[in-house]
């Protein structure tokens, strides 16, 4: 059977060409701070793209993991061996392999899936994330023998080009997002993602319907841990320009996890605005803290507070939009169509439902 | 011969008294997935909180330690109350997964309360007993166990009998497995739901404190803390999710594994093997049997 895809609309168009427009052209001519590049821009691109693989598999297909951190180290150790080992392989083949190699470790801990759920799953994960972190930090190949414990990540080059300036980081990393975010919405929309939706949504029906549990699930978890291995991969040689296994710690992988559940389950474009809160709202309160309290407030506990209202709002999130801020979102886009009802909006309406 | 049997019974028996204090841990969990079919991830949390606290009162106010304990009980006691009324009641419908996500992001409300409260800092907690090979076993035995690590069985094994016995032959207890049962069938004959939940929260709060006491007694009372409380999970899945026996026994066989695989196995492969080695033996128990050695079948319908 040929897999069906459902077409774009001109509306997704129109939201990627200003996507596009807004990231290669207006970012780069308004911001020239390098502090927004190094600090803000780069990591969220590299923690969107994880939380995107942490999306595939519990927003789409229903798992609970909680091991994107373990994926994102196996995928940033795996690129800086490459490029020692292997130079022949250039930035973007051993970009590409990398993620393969996450994506390995993805199906072998992803077997557990199939036999358990829920938070049995989740321990399950947890596995994979202390086993990572623990082999790369114990068998010292992967770390080239170096004592330091912290190793320079290599310089970027692409066909011979260095890229080592913030802007040119945040280009390679724009590019690689770019083409796996349209990706996994392809993946999404089409028949992949819905096998995977009904895997999600019930899994024993989805089964009697003739849909590989096996396939399904391992290919979920192949998939999101290749897009975690990429996005550490990049996490490393872009954000932290350093690889230690002690960045790609548990916290981490909470913190990917945070990004998917507020940002809203089962949207892509939730673990784009997820990344951006969880990033952005430390700055805020720092910000707050510096300025409106002038220092009074020790920085450890604007900490403190700022994990109190990721909690707190985890909480009200659970209970009143179980689907994240990017529901939150469309239902306010609604409530405004609905108040203001153009003859565009009208329309278009009809159109669909015929 | 003798000495090296002698060594293995001394890392076994280590292994076992330590795995206590998992269990110590575990048992929060299992009292309140018991009567709520919840999974509280928040447990890690609230051993940290309620030891913080302890600490807190003993050290920064100079509250006298049976006193520190009452109010940091008390305080686990309101914690409860507010999960109780603020967190659960408006999930009452919600699924499994929801819950369970909520109570993560209970886990960190806790943490940034405390450390906002308390300070970041290590904190040393004195129980009068010493993390110190008993002189008496020593001598006798010739196995060199911790006093800590028998007081820690010894609570254990207090607060089990206990608990068993509550749940065993009071109405209390009576209620809770009714709750525990079919949360909508014993609320409809009169059993008050809330009172359940919250006498159950708070015994898995102040369960928390006692294991809090052990482990902030062995390393420190710092953040770490929560992260020891994680090996609760593996523990959990090898005994069963709703089984308290389940639990220590759970504890008991990931202590000594642990022990045991770390001092015999780890030096090959340059040791810390501990730090996954529970959750790969959960991952085999999962899919050996995956409702653990205690646990209630789960049985799905379409």
């Amino acid at each position: 059977m040929k897999p069906v895809f459902m077409t774009y609309t001109k509306k997704d168009l129109i939201n990627l060409a200003v996507c596009m427009v807004l990231s290669v052209l207006v970012i780069p001519t308004f911001i020239t701070t390098e502090y927004w590049y190094t600090s803000i821009l780069i990591p969220w691109l590299c923690l969107a793209l994880a939380t995107i693989g942490q999306q595939i598999v519990m927003g789409y297909t229903g798992q609970l993991a909680l091991g994107a951190a373990g994926f994102m180290a196996a995928g940033a150790f795996a690129m800086f061996n490459l490029i020692l080992r292997v130079p022949d392989l250039g930035f973007v083949g051993s970009l590409i392999v990398s993620g393969l190699i996450a994506a390995a470790f993805g199906i072998l801990f992803g077997l557990p899936s199939l036999k358990v759920r829920g938070i049995y799953l989740m321990v399950a994960t947890l596995a994979s994330q202390f086993f990572i972190i623990w082999m790369i930090d114990k068998f010292g190949w992967f770390k080239n023998y170096d004592s330091s414990g912290i190793i320079t990540a290599q310089d970027i080059v692409i066909l011979g080009k260095p890229f080592t300036t913030p802007l040119a980081m945040y280009f390679v990393c724009l590019a690689v997002t770019t083409v796996l975010t349209l990706l996994a919405m392809n993946m999404a929309r089409g028949s992949t993602g819905r096998n995977w939706m009904a895997v999600r949504d019930m899994d024993i029906a989805a089964e009697s319907m003739g849909v590989s549990l096996l396939r399904t699930k391992v290919q979920a978890f192949a998939i999101s841990a290749f897009y975690c291995g990429v996005a550490g991969a990049l996490f490393a040689f872009c954000y932290l320009k350093s690889l230690e296994p002690v960045a790609f710690d548990i916290k981490l992988s909470f913190k990917i996890l945070f990004m998917c559940i507020l940002g809203g389950l089962g949207t892509i474009n939730g673990a784009f605005i997820g990344a951006a809160f969880i990033l952005l709202f430390p700055v805020l309160l720092n910000a707050i803290g510096n300025n409106v309290f002038h220092g009074a407030i020790d920085a450890t506990i604007i900490s403190s507070i700022e994990q109190v209202i990721f909690g707190g709002l985890m909480i009200i999130f659970m209970i009143y939009e179980p689907l994240g801020m990017a529901k939150l979102w469309e239902n306010i886009k609604q409530k405004w169509k609905t108040k203001i009802p153009s003859s565009t909006n009208i329309k278009s309406s009809l159109s669909k439902k015929t | 011969m003798v000495d090296e049997l002698l060594f293995f019974m001394e890392v076994l028996v280590g292994g076992l008294l330590a795995g206590t204090m998992y269990s110590l841990v575990a048992l929060g969990f299992v009292l309140i997935f018991k009567a709520s079919a919840t999974f509280n991830f928040s447990q890690g949390a609230m051993v940290f909180f309620s030891v913080l606290a302890f600490v807190g009162f003993m050290q920064d106010f100079n509250i006298p330690f049976v006193l520190a304990f009452i109010l940091a009980a008390l305080l686990m006691v309101v914690v409860g109350l507010c999960t109780e009324r603020f967190v659960l009641r408006p999930l009452m419908n919600a699924s499994e997964d929801t819950v369970l996500m909520a109570t993560i992001g209970l886990g960190y409300v806790l943490e940034g309360l405390a450390q906002a409260a308390w300070g970041v800092e290590v904190r040393r907690l004195d129980l009068g007993i010493g993390d110190f090979p008993v002189p008496w076993i020593a001598d006798n035995l010739k196995l060199f166990i911790s006093a800590l690590d028998i007081t820690a069985g010894l609570v254990a094994a207090i607060m089990i009998i206990g608990l068993f016995l509550l749940f065993k032959y009071t109405k209390i207890g009576l209620g809770l497995r009714a709750v525990a049962d079919d949360a909508g069938a014993a609320s409809s004959i009169g059993i008050p739901l809330k009172h359940i939940m919250l006498l159950v929260w708070s015994a898995a709060g102040v369960v928390a404190l006692v294991a809090g006491c052990m482990w902030g007694a062995r390393a420190g009372v710092q953040f770490a803390l929560v992260d020891l409380a994680l090996k609760a999970l593996p523990v959990l899945i090898i005994g069963g999710f709703s089984s308290i026996p389940g639990a220590i026994i759970g504890g008991l066989i990931i202590g000594a594994v642990e022990k045991v695989l770390e001092v015999y196995i780890g030096p090959f492969f340059g040791g810390a093997i501990e730090g996954w080695a529970p959750y790969v033996l959960a991952i085999f128990f999962l899919l050996y049997r995956p409702e653990g050695l205690f646990g209630e079948k789960i049985i799905r319908r379409v």
